[in-house]
């Protein structure tokens, strides 16, 4: 059959166009890797790593404390969202019934969209607001949150793709279905969740909004986990905004580092799931 | 038999009754998945039992008129939140605007016309768009996105359509416009990455079934495909909405933090997100916080709407395409 | 004979009762395994109807039919691993040396009888680890024991000459027959009373099949084997009794000599001569 011209030129005109739209979203992130390299690297120096920031009208000084503080902020996140969500992942793998399963699921999902300002609130209004103080622990509350839905999400996904073949066979030795669980199928999917776990990490390392009311900010080293404390995000948010040009050099710093870490967090761990499901698929 | 030690080790452990069963956890276990799974409704009853019961001042002081008027006056104790409405609305439809098209675009010629390798590797690029942190985006839209707006795209904009209300008065970078130019970037990773999966999921006999009869690729895509894909591209739209809806700090930086509602894109003004970033930590009284949290039980309200109408999209395809 | 419900009923009293049709048919050997009656139902569809048999201790039961004919359901119920599935129902009585199996312990009953899927399933950890699997979580970990019979079973798996200086390599460096003769080795572990095979040799070749059937032959000695195939020539060369199944039911067991070649049902004649779809 003869096609019209009219009708190839539409589908060639169609196809470029969708090709190069393509290409503009793909150009959009090069652009924003090559904008924050050039100007963080330009701006980041030892100091950024190990000094304080300094006070309001002083050049220099860095953003030690707020590494430091997102690192504790991230690690409470990670002790209260990670265990609450695996295991509930493994109920919806291993123990749930279909519906039961499904509105959990469904749950989730309405967890996981629920805007992380508004998350902020709800830490205000749990940690800060009982205690009379802003704290890295409101911080971790608010991130840990954010954190569970990943967390069961992905615990899910990597339990189901461990074939029934494994239970069966730990169950056929007399192992019970818990031994079954955390001896065989938790163990196999562990390159994977450990993967997973890591992305929902990195996901919640840039949050900032939910930081501002909850973890505050601090110009100085936090003690403990009950005072207000500093973290990236924020320090990037509020060096952004200020006047001072010394200030905008210290956020495209943190902004550079904060940036690489997740991207470096990305591409291993997409990579480690990626070569998982190529092997358990041969 | 040589080994009847084992046989009967394990004999005497399997008669231990009740301890043994502990031992093998199978209850234990249970119960504790099944808390945590529980747990995760509490914290979500939580969410909304902490926003509806703290924006009660609120509420009882102004009741519907909080999303009707446009006063925000904390030192009046006036609390009208409909420019914050307003600007949240106006920046994501300017995003959808774009993002659609561009995002759907690229669902399509990842999922219909790239080889699956560079499919994947550029479908992995895209992604790692939605993995950078929003502040990241506020930064890049503070000190890259407003200097190239002001010298090229709102000079343009003025001298094509500049008798439209939509670009008319004077531009200072923050405005509408550049939030939603911003939020764009920041949707069309999730546009396209569901769509490309939802597109993927169209069995391939459909396609083959086309070009048999000798439609181009283009016709089949637009034709058959898309058609067969549609409430999952929606869902994918929804999802990008509630997003851009929700988002806090990119708009905050770049929307200009002034409430006016005013037809002219180029305008500065304020969202619901923003405005409980910037104000929140510093809001002295009840009612001045009580309104802010009010304003997070609309925001929570809305995202949580589109974002049940997306997930039943999304199911609606991927079941429709389970049974075909 | 006490209905079935009765019989769930009075299950600890009966314990020291001996089988009272143990080997009706196979002079000479002891009953190992009696089923009485057995029905199963996956959801409201009957799988299994009123089966009855003798597993005679210390010999090779094969169960052979056309697939979907319930054999591989039946071996699964007598270690109750369709438990793990939803929506099944057993009833009847199933008893091990006269003990009640439907109301016994359901890990004892998986410990005591084991059982050898059709795929071989290795767990992703090292041939040592996967042997020793059993043990663990049966509560046995001294590292000695461990070792001792982790090497005994290998051995008696026939694979402890193959794998014996690569006992820390990960299973599923093994090829595909040793992967299953891992998976007897790791089912021995336990010294099962009664090993279940389900189609062990439906993946390999006719040279590792060929290894299985001999292993099996040699393991009679320790243990009681009840296999599944799909391969009449495989019951025929390895078992002493052969049960027939069709449409869920059991329509004959006997010798397996009669059953090939004198069979007291025309279903039967019909299937093992081929004539049979």
């Amino acid at each position: 059959m003869k096609i019209s011209a009219r009708r190839r030129i539409v589908n060639a005109v169609m196809l470029s166009l969708s090709g190069i739209c393509t290409l503009l979203v793909i150009s959009v992130l090069f652009f924003i890797l090559g904008y924050l390299l050039v100007h963080g690297v330009k701006s980041l120096d030892f100091d950024f790593f190990t000094k304080l920031p300094k006070p309001s009208g002083e050049t220099g000084g860095g953003m030690a404390n707020a590494i430091v503080g997102s690192g504790k902020v991230l690690l409470l996140a990670t002790l209260i969202g990670v265990p609450i969500g695996f295991l509930a992942g493994i109920f919806l793998a291993e123990f749930s019934g279909k519906t039961f399963a499904f509105t959990i699921r469904y749950v989730v999902d309405l967890l996981n969209g629920v805007p992380s300002i508004v998350i902020g609130i709800v830490a205000y209004a749990l940690v800060v607001r009982p205690m009379r103080h802003f704290s890295a622990l409101a911080g971790g509350v608010a991130l840990g949150i954010m954190m569970i839905p990943i967390a069961v999400r992905t615990t899910e996904e990597f339990l189901r793709s461990v074939p029934n073949s494994m239970r069966e066979g730990a169950m056929a030795l007399g192992a019970t279905r818990a031994q079954t669980i955390f001896t065989v199928v938790v163990p196999a999917a562990m390159s994977g969740l450990i993967s997973g776990m890591m992305l929902n990490l990195a996901r919640v390392a840039g949050e900032t909004a939910p930081l501002l009311f909850t973890a505050l900010g601090n110009m100085f080293w936090s003690k403990g986990w009950l005072e207000p404390i500093a973290t990236l995000p924020v320090m990037i948010y509020n060096y952004a905004i200020a006047p001072e040009e010394d200030l905008h050099q210290q956020a495209w710093a943190a902004g550079f580092v904060l940036l690489m870490l997740v991207l470096a967090i990305n591409v291993t761990a997409r990579m480690v799931i990626n070569r998982g499901h190529a092997s358990s698929r041969r | 038999m040589a080994s009847s030690s084992i046989a009967g080790s394990l004999r005497h452990r399997a008669n231990r009754g009740v301890l043994a069963r502990l031992r093998g956890g199978d209850e234990i276990s249970y119960l504790v998945t099944l808390a945590c799974a529980v747990l995760i409704f509490v914290v979500v009853a939580l969410i909304v039992a902490k926003l509806w019961g703290n924006s009660q001042p609120a509420i009882r002081a102004f009741g519907w008129d909080f999303l009707r008027t446009s006063r925000w006056n904390p030192n009046g104790g006036k609390f009208g939140a409909l420019p914050f409405l307003y600007g949240t609305c106006v920046t994501s439809a300017i995003a959808l605007l774009i993002a659609v098209p561009t995002g759907v675009a690229s669902a399509i010629f990842l999922a219909e016309m790239a080889p699956p390798k560079l499919s994947n590797l550029l479908t992995f690029l895209i992604e790692l768009l939605a993995a950078v942190p929003s502040v990241i985006y506020g930064l890049l839209g503070i000190f890259m996105l407003l200097p190239l707006i002001r010298v090229y795209l709102v000079p343009a904009l003025k001298s094509t359509f500049g008798f439209l209300p939509l670009f008319q008065g004077s531009f200072y970078g923050v405005s509408f416009l550049s939030a939603g130019l911003v939020l764009a970037v920041m949707v069309i990773p999730f546009i396209v990455s569901v769509s490309r999966e939802v597109l993927l999921a169209v069995p391939t006999e459909q396609r083959e079934a086309a070009l048999a009869v000798g439609a181009t690729k283009w016709e089949t895509t637009w034709d058959i495909v898309l058609p067969y894909a549609r409430s999952g591209i929606f869902g994918s739209i929804f999802l990008a909405l509630a997003r851009a809806l929700g988002e806090t700090m990119a708009v905050t930086m770049v929307i200009g933090n002034t409430p006016k509602i005013t037809a002219s894109l180029l305008s500065p003004g304020y969202s619901i997100a923003a405005v409980i970033a910037n104000e929140f930590a510093e809001a002295s009284g009840d009612l001045y916080v009580s309104s802010l949290i009010f304003a997070g039980l609309v925001l929570f309200g809305l995202t949580i709407v589109i974002n049940a109408l997306a997930r039943i999209l999304i199911l609606a395809t991927s079941q429709k395409a389970a049974t075909a | 004979m006490a209905s079935p419900q009765q019989q769930q009923i009075m299950t600890r009293e009966s314990v020291t009762r001996p089988a009272e049709t143990a080997a009706s048919k196979t002079p000479g050997a002891a009953c190992k395994l009696t089923a009485r009656n057995i029905d199963f139902f996956y959801g409201s569809f009957q799988a299994l109807h009123s089966i009855s048999l003798d597993v005679p201790s210390h010999r090779i039961t094969a169960f052979i039919g056309p697939s979907g004919c319930g054999k591989s359901t039946f071996l699964r119920t007598m270690n109750r691993m369709n438990e793990a599935l939803r929506n099944t129902r057993v009833e009847g009585e199933l008893r091990l040396d006269g003990q009640d199996i439907l109301s016994m312990d359901v890990t004892t009953v998986r410990r005591r009888v084991g059982m050898v899927f059709q795929k071989s399933n290795p767990f992703p950890k090292s041939i040592f680890d996967n042997v020793a699997y059993g043990l663990r979580v049966n509560g046995i970990s001294r590292k000695s024991v461990v070792e001792e019979a982790v090497e005994r079973s290998l051995q008696h798996a026939a694979l402890w000459t193959e794998v014996k200086d690569k006992l820390h390599k990960p299973a599923s460096a093994l090829s595909g027959g040793q992967q299953q003769r891992l998976c007897i080795a790791r089912a021995l572990a336990v010294e099962p009373e009664v090993l279940l095979l389900d189609e062990p040799c439906s993946a390999l070749d006719p040279i590792a099949t060929r290894r299985i059937e001999e292993l099996l032959f040699e393991l009679k000695e320790m243990t009681t084997i009840v296999i599944v195939t799909h391969n009449m020539q495989q019951a025929a060369r390895i078992a002493d009794l052969t049960g027939f199944f069709l449409l869920g039911k059991l329509m004959e067991i006997d010798d397996t000599k009669k059953i090939f070649q004198n069979p007291g049902k025309k279903e039967t004649e019909d299937y093992v001569t081929g004539r049979f779809g």
